[in-house]
């Protein structure tokens, strides 16, 4: 097996505290630090351990986004990964850019370069949609082994262990094969300065989503996002007459 | 670049200046003049290029990761040493060679970029930043400022990958602020192959565990002028294998315990002449040079060290309730709060500013940089001891982290240059620069007669300083919202300015009344005395210097220039940073405006104080008396008062 196609989604770091935008129609993203999207961290990781166990040769790291994301390539590129492919999507395209489109441009990037295997994470920590794995596999009509927590090549198929209520299921998966990666497939490494700085002199392709002839054009229209309702004081009861005619008062029984 | 200077009398001696001290800040604010280059706009604003800037934000980032996730400062205390596997990780971080240039292994960072990712270790783990500094800020900064190629080829790589670690060796048993006092001999071989190396160090940084020393020992230089053969300071560059070379046992020290602290030995160790840095007999130059380099990190660190601690003390200000309020709504908390905030916004001003200027390429910053570690060190001092106070009781525990920070930090005051001898050097430097300047008027002096109009005009501004009133000096370049603030600092450098003047006058005073030979013949020798040392690079000798002052027993005195000195510096440091803010209108900026008007308004007063007392009757009298008190004592060997309840209790 040869290459390793990881996707690379730049996301609002974990430790940001979120804010809705005044006029409701998204988030606060502006000078807002952003980061590798950590489920894609670990499938970065993956990729880089099969490059260190001799199973991959070359792995190639793609984000689609604004102009930023060469930042967050930067970092899969500082943690190993060989090239990386920026899908240049101006801010005002991507705020309707959905799963799918990421899905068919990771498709059509995986045929282009001849990939054996698509790495991606479970899910994004902003959007939480966690299909974009099951659609990329669709679209490639190619095996697909989702939130995985452990992959071992033999011969030319992947042992997959994946965590599921009350156990572990174990499957295999021939490839060529889309993952997707879950929170204990591994521990990714830190990036560290002498490789962010070789990271810098790695190659970045640069392409647009016509490229790959995916449309953008929106399939919804976004009515509202609205912080979630902040919750009130509780108070205490004395006895269970107090807590009956509370719950009449509220209305509820 | 060296100009002859015209002022000195003497033509046999050499008085050199670098025409690039006219440019420093704070060398010209001892000759009251606001020579702003340095200072307006904000030299930080834009020291790092688009490329340099992405860098630095994509190698913040995972060193910030490292120092939460990796290391834990309280076991690294508690082991007295820096955990193995954290070890391991910060020589893969490639945190052992920060600035060593890419083609020899290093990362290859700007001053500032070092300065930016310090400021991160400072924040968490100051042991750790001890241990990293100890290596590369002075440990082996004498081979990237002063190596020769081979030199560079030769040891750089294998000390930025952390496979080997280095030592500055100076200090020794006799000599810790008199550098020059060294005892430690280089003695060439007979066939001129190798020096012969015998001497002890102590309190060496990395002492027990380096591979690579950068030892400074005496060594005879023949001046090819006068034929006399003098012991001179030369620096080496010496490896452990070379033999000879042994350490003593970790010494147990109250804070930074993980760095390794421990005495040198060198018993005939014989060192290659190609392993001599910088020259043969250049080695005080060599020594400073690579401690003016290595302050402004210092400073860095300790503005992160002290962001960690306004965050504690803030967290529990604003959580802690007592008598139904949370106790942030306390003016005597709110007070302390501010205090750390507005200290902290100037040293982090400062080591920015300096940073920023080395990268821009100044030459003559010794002044700016011993300013912002004194200043940065204790108020990181002050920082940690005002959390402690906010948190009370807690603060004492050791789970709470502060009582560490503050072990810690207390040896920034001490070690590379004392607070106390950094203030001399601060002030003496200054006046000596000034003294240049004011040669019309010291020569006037000398013989009235020649320029009595000038003597006169320089009394009636005497008479008006000493009224308080001066006439300021503009300074341009701040922000128009902070017009009060520049006029402020305007009138501190013209005060100071006069004072440095004044204090000449004393000092020419009182040469008169050690001399016995008259008026005329004191003041030329005291130009001898401390007009006459030839300096290179910047260097005077220091040693002699503070000997001579300290004939005058001036150091009330000097002290009290160092003071305004290093308030005027952080004034302009505030003002330019804050300038910067308003002009490209940050978010912070009107919070950053309070900031600077408090510390501007606070920092003028002090520097009327400090320059006040330089000539009040009472403080005169004060200084007698504190010189009066620690002599007896002294002879008393202890305090002299009959204790309260008599006797001999």
């Amino acid at each position: 097996m040869a290459r390793v196609l990881v996707g690379c989604k730049r996301v609002i770091d974990y430790a940001v505290k979120i804010r809705v935008k005044p006029d409701k129609t998204g988030v606060v993203k502006q000078n807002v630090k952003h980061s590798l999207n950590p489920f894609d961290e670990i499938a970065v990781e993956e990729a880089v351990r099969m490059k260190e166990k001799k199973i991959a040769t070359e792995i190639v790291a793609l984000s689609c986004g604004p102009s930023q994301c060469q930042e967050t390539l930067r970092t899969a590129l500082a943690m190993g990964a060989d090239k990386a492919i920026h899908v240049e999507i101006p801010d005002k395209d991507y705020e309707h850019v959905t799963s799918l489109h990421v899905s068919k441009i990771l498709a059509k990037a995986a045929k282009e370069i001849n990939a054996d295997v698509v790495i991606v994470g479970k899910q994004s920590i902003d959007d939480d949609s966690a299909q974009t794995a099951q659609m990329v596999a669709a679209l490639l009509d190619w095996p697909q082994a989702t939130f995985i927590s452990k992959a071992e090549k033999v011969d030319n198929v992947l042992k997959i262990t994946r965590e599921i209520d009350g156990g572990l299921e174990n499957i295999t998966a021939k490839l060529p094969a889309v993952i997707s990666a879950d929170l204990r497939l591994n521990e990714p490494r830190y990036a560290t300065l002498p490789n962010i700085m070789k990271a810098k002199k790695k190659p970045m392709e640069k392409k647009t989503p016509k490229d790959f002839e995916v449309d953008l054009s929106s399939r919804f229209d976004v009515i509202s996002v609205v912080d979630p309702p902040s919750r009130e004081a509780g108070v205490k009861v004395e006895s269970v007459d107090d807590l009956v005619s509370k719950l009449k008062d509220a209305g509820v029984v | 670049m060296h100009y002859k200077n015209q002022f000195y009398y003497d033509n046999q001696q050499k008085f050199v200046m670098d025409i690039l001290y006219r440019l420093s800040f704070c060398m010209n604010i001892f000759r009251g003049k606001a020579v702003t280059e340095q200072v307006f706009p904000f030299p930080a604003v834009d020291v790092l290029d688009e490329e340099r800037k992405e860098t630095l934000d994509a190698l913040v980032d995972p060193v910030s990761k490292f120092f939460e996730e990796v290391n834990d400062a309280a076991k690294n205390d508690e082991l007295e040493k820096i955990e193995d596997h954290t070890l391991e990780g910060l020589k893969e971080l490639g945190a052992f060679g920060l600035q060593v240039p890419v083609d020899f292994g290093g990362i290859g960072l700007s001053n500032t970029q070092y300065a930016r990712l310090v400021e991160i270790v400072g924040s968490h783990d100051l042991g750790v930043g001890i241990a990293l500094g100890a290596h590369q800020s002075i440990g082996f900064k004498g081979i990237t400022l002063f190596g020769n190629e081979e030199q560079k080829a030769k040891y750089l790589p294998k000390l930025a990958a952390g496979q080997e670690f280095a030592a500055y060796s100076l200090t020794e048993p006799a000599s810790g602020s008199d550098a020059n006092s060294i005892r430690t001999k280089a003695e060439l071989s007979a066939d001129g192959k190798h020096y012969v190396l015998n001497g002890s160090k102590i309190w060496i940084s990395n002492g027990g565990i380096a591979d690579i020393f950068t030892v400074f020992a005496k060594t005879p230089v023949k001046d090819s002028k006068t034929g006399d053969t003098k012991d001179k300071i030369t620096a080496f560059i010496v490896e452990r294998g070379f033999g000879g070379v042994s350490s003593g046992p970790p010494e147990k020290k109250m804070g930074i315990k993980c760095s390794n602290t421990a005495e040198v030995y060198f018993e005939d160790t014989k060192v290659p002449v190609e392993n001599v840095l910088g020259g043969v007999g250049e080695g005080f130059k060599v020594a400073m040079m690579i401690l003016n380099n290595g302050r402004f990190g210092m400073a860095a660190a300790l503005s992160g060290t002290m962001k960690s601690c306004i965050a504690k003390a803030v967290d529990h200000a604003q959580n802690r309730k007592q008598f139904a309020k949370n106790i942030h709504e306390y003016g005597a908390i709110q007070e302390k709060i501010a205090e750390m905030v507005m200290r902290h916004y100037a040293t982090e001003s400062m080591a920015y500013m300096v940073a920023a200027n080395m990268d821009k390429g100044a030459k003559e910053f010794q002044i700016e940089a011993a300013i912002s570690k004194v200043y940065g060190s204790e108020a990181a001092w002050f920082c940690c001891d005002t959390a402690m106070q906010i948190l009370g009781g807690m603060s004492y525990m050791k789970d709470t982290g502060l009582e560490r920070v503050m072990r810690d930090l207390r040896i920034f005051r001490i070690f590379e240059g004392t607070n106390d001898i950094l203030r001399l050097f601060v002030a003496l430097t200054g006046i000596q620069y000034a003294g240049g300047h004011l040669r019309d008027v010291l020569a006037a002096l000398k013989s009235p007669v020649s320029n009595p109009g000038l003597l006169v005009g320089k009394a009636v501004e005497k008479a008006k300083r000493s009224m308080g009133v001066v006439s300021p000096i503009s300074v341009v370049g701040a922000h128009s919202e902070l017009a009060a603030e520049a006029d402020k600092l305007g009138t501190c450098i013209a005060m100071f300015g006069g004072s440095v003047e004044d204090l000449w006058q004393i000092v020419l005073l009182m040469t008169d009344l050690y001399s016995p030979s008259g008026r005329v013949g004191a003041v030329h020798l005291y130009f001898l005395i401390i007009c006459s040392k030839q300096y290179e690079h910047g260097l005077f000798n220091f040693a002699e210097r503070v000997s001579c002052f300290c004939f005058l027993d001036e150091q009330f005195l000097l002290w009290r220039i160092a003071e305004a000195a290093m308030d005027i510096y952080s004034m302009s440091a505030v003002i330019s940073r804050c300038s910067a803010a308003l002009t490209s209108g940050l978010p912070s900026s009107e919070h950053e405006k309070v900031i600077c008007q408090t510390y501007v308004e606070k920092a003028t007063q002090r520097v009327k104080d400090n320059l006040g007392e330089l000539t009040s009757t009472p403080h005169q009298a004060i200084f007698k008396n504190m010189s009066l008190i620690s002599k007896q004592t002294v002879a008393n060997a202890g305090v002299i008062a009959q204790h309260p309840l008599g006797g001999s209790l």
